[in-house]
């Protein structure tokens, strides 16, 4: 049962570099984009409730540290990859809530026009290359997004992301081999939040005392264990692991001990039977990125209460806001159901015009 | 003069010149550089083109044909060798989900103009494992394409569109036509100075007015077969239409040489479960009913994994007395 305790040792990183460099404003930035993930999820599990949104919804409230401490410190030739539970990242790269929001509501003007859902929204403009749905899938892809910045000569790297559960499938080792032997600038973050669905990481990984990421020492990989509740020390941790990327073209295994406060998706009824309330009650208490990074700025004098307030209720009207929208949207046409399956289709080209494509009725 | 080459060597032209016209298309496989090859396909490619253009993977196709199609996003254009098309199954998620499906659910945000190719055939006595013949299994799954040349002339044209194609290709060979030669003009005898073969355009490779036998890979081999001795010993002219892409698939030309035989055999190495044939006649059925004189026939592999015992496996696959004796049957 319980297994999963809250860690002890917050070192305070606010004199890396990486954090010294950042202003008032900017740190109160980092706060918005939390507090705006949070609120956008809250609004949307409202929504999933009123049964407005189908299928799965797994949220990241008390991840948001991750995306956002990670993906601050990227670059125009930085790219992100990762799993489904995507929002965070998703309004991270700065996607916005309208067509994230419309997107659950599988309305034609989402991100993914209704066609992905919760689980796979995409935003290449951005750098953001998904959203996928199929657990560790999207670790081979990571370090083909490495491959083809390191092909162009780019200084640049990519982010991906996986869970604890993630950790064991095949792919995921193949990955991390031909990332380490084709030495890929690919960072792998690891969002350790204790459990891959109803099973804890005891129960689902055989590793070492020094955690997941030491399974790095087979694939002759540099590797960290951070704490996920302090953005100051995301960041300092992830930067080295990017600089290494940069300068070196080497990738990179992390591991950010972090914990979702919700269940696996809003269908999971047991989320509070494989863990104690206790032990939830205790995240929540202790180690609550959002609340921690509050008190930090209260700390430093950057923030008070009322800028705190205002962020909130800032982040949830647009939140509501968003929801609006996608209520009032429209269902996307039935005529699109063929559209975006090949490209060659989509651009009406020679290739595209050759041949029967489609075997329906 | 028309120059001969082998279906091998013709591959290989056609991989040299799309590496010469973009920087960005690569060769990912395992053996394909310094060991030339496990079937010599890509033999000299790596001397020639480097480290950067030809590169050996590991035996992780899930992980190789996984960066293939990460590195596409970005708009690498990776052609990826499976030593085996078997080999296809341990990255199964990778082609079926990351491949076909990453356009779709970006919206269309996102394409994947990868490759990858590799033999795909039993017949040469490798046991089961070795002997898959999955063309039906991916073109089951829009958003894939599905290309499956039968001669070096088809070899060389149909590799090029598929590199240049910006959907995910995955092109079937056979170790059996490997070593087989073909007439492929060299460029400076074409119009347009290269070879192209343009995907869902399928050719008629003996023309007949009794049957048609539709095929593609080396049951079209087989079907040629068949045909010279339905004329030669039975008077009834075959005709062979070589498909040559199941997905896309040329439809029309289906339905006109039918129209014009009123009678059909679908032949191919395929299991017949849902096989290429099972489509194809159903299609018929539905839009040349009319015009059928006798039912539509399909001859398949048998429905067993292949059989290592070299004589048995030989019975295993449609062989041209097969289907002359089937052809019988219904002219
Ligand atoms: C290949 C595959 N197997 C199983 C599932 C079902 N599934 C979805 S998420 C999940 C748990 C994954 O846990 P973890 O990797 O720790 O990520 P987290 O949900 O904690 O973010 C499972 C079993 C899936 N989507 N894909
Ligand atoms: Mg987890």
């Amino acid at each position: 049962m319980a297994s999963k305790s809250v860690p002890q040792s917050l070192v305070p990183f606010a004199d890396a570099p990486i954090n010294q460099s950042l202003t008032a404003a900017d740190k109160i930035d980092l706060l918005r984009q939390m507090v705006r993930i949070r609120r956008f999820e809250q609004v949307s599990l409202k929504h999933y409730h009123l049964g407005s949104i189908g299928g799965f919804l797994h949220l990241y409230i008390g991840q948001e540290s991750v995306a956002v401490g990670s993906i601050s410190l990227l670059g125009e030739n930085d790219h992100i990859i990762t799993a489904y539970r995507d929002h965070g990242h998703a309004l991270s790269v700065g996607m916005n809530m309208n067509e994230c929001m419309a997107e659950l509501f599988g309305k034609a003007t989402g991100c993914s026009k209704g066609k992905g859902g919760s689980m796979h929204y995409f935003a290449p403009d951005k750098n953001y290359w998904g959203g996928h749905g199929i657990v560790a899938g999207q670790t081979p892809l990571g370090a083909g997004l490495a491959f083809a910045i390191k092909y162009k000569g780019l200084k640049g790297c990519c982010l991906c992301y996986l869970g604890d559960g993630a950790v064991n499938q095949g792919a995921f080792h193949e990955a991390l081999n031909l990332a380490s032997l084709w030495s890929l600038p690919v960072v792998y973050i690891i969002e350790n939040n204790g459990y891959s669905m109803g099973t804890s990481q005891a129960r689902s990984s055989a590793f070492p005392k020094e955690g997941l990421a030491a399974r790095a020492e087979g694939y002759n990989m540099d590797w960290d264990v951070i704490d996920g509740v302090s953005l100051y020390e995301i960041r300092a941790g992830v930067q080295k692991a990017v600089e290494r990327a940069h300068e070196q073209c080497r990738p990179t295994l992390l591991e950010i001990d972090t914990y979702r406060h919700k269940g696996h998706s809003v269908a999971d009824a047991n989320a509070e039977k494989y863990r104690t309330k206790e032990e939830i009650q205790e995240y929540m208490n202790k180690h609550d990125p959002i609340e921690f990074w509050k008190s930090t700025l209260i700390d430093e004098g950057v923030l008070s209460e009322d800028d705190y307030k205002a962020i909130h209720k800032e982040a949830g009207a647009e939140a509501d806001a968003a929801a609006e929208f996608a209520i009032k949207s429209p269902f996307p046409d039935e005529s699109e159901i063929f559209d975006d399956v090949y490209w060659e289709v989509d651009n009406n080209t020679e290739a595209g015009r050759s041949g029967r494509h489609f075997f329906h009725g | 003069m028309p120059r001969e080459i082998t279906y091998r060597e013709a591959l290989r032209e056609g991989l040299d010149e799309e590496l010469a016209r973009d920087e960005n298309v690569v060769i990912i496989g395992e053996e394909v550089a310094e060991y030339n090859g496990a079937y010599k396909v890509t033999e000299g490619l790596w001397k020639k083109w480097g480290d950067k253009r030809i590169i050996d993977a590991p035996i992780s196709e899930a992980g190789f044909i996984g960066i293939g199609i990460g590195a596409s996003m970005l708009g690498v254009r990776p052609v990826m060798e499976l030593m085996f098309y078997s080999f296809a199954y341990v990255a199964f998620d990778q082609m079926m989900n990351n491949a076909a499906t990453c356009r779709y659910m970006s919206g269309g945000l996102i394409n994947v103009p990868i490759v990858v190719r590799g033999p795909a055939n039993g017949g040469t006595n490798v046991g089961a494992t070795h002997s898959h013949t999955p063309e039906n299994i991916f073109a089951n799954m829009p958003g894939l394409k599905v290309v499956t040349p039968s001669d070096a002339h088809d070899a060389k044209g149909l590799i090029k569109s598929a590199i240049r194609d910006n959907d995910p290709v995955y092109f079937m060979e056979s170790t059996v036509l490997y070593g087989l030669t073909g007439s492929v003009p060299s460029n400076d005898e074409l119009e347009e100075g290269e070879l192209i073969v343009p995907i869902g355009k399928a050719k008629v490779k003996r023309e007949g007015a009794d049957l048609t036998l539709i095929a593609h890979g080396r049951a079209v081999v087989t079907c040629l077969a068949a045909a010279e001795t339905l004329a030669d010993k039975h008077n009834i002219h075959a005709e062979v239409l070589d498909l040559r892409s199941i997905r896309p698939l040329d439809e029309e030309a289906i339905m006109a040489s039918v129209r014009k035989t009123h009678r059909a055999i679908c032949v191919e190495e395929n299991k017949p479960f849902c096989g290429v044939g099972a489509q194809i006649s159903s299609m018929i059925m539905e839009q040349a009913f009319d015009d059928l004189d006798a039912p539509v026939l399909r001859i398949t592999s048998a429905d067993a994994p292949a059989f290592y015992s070299p004589p048995i496996e030989k019975l295993q696959l449609p062989d041209p007395d097969e289907i002359v004796a089937r052809a019988l049957t219904i002219c």
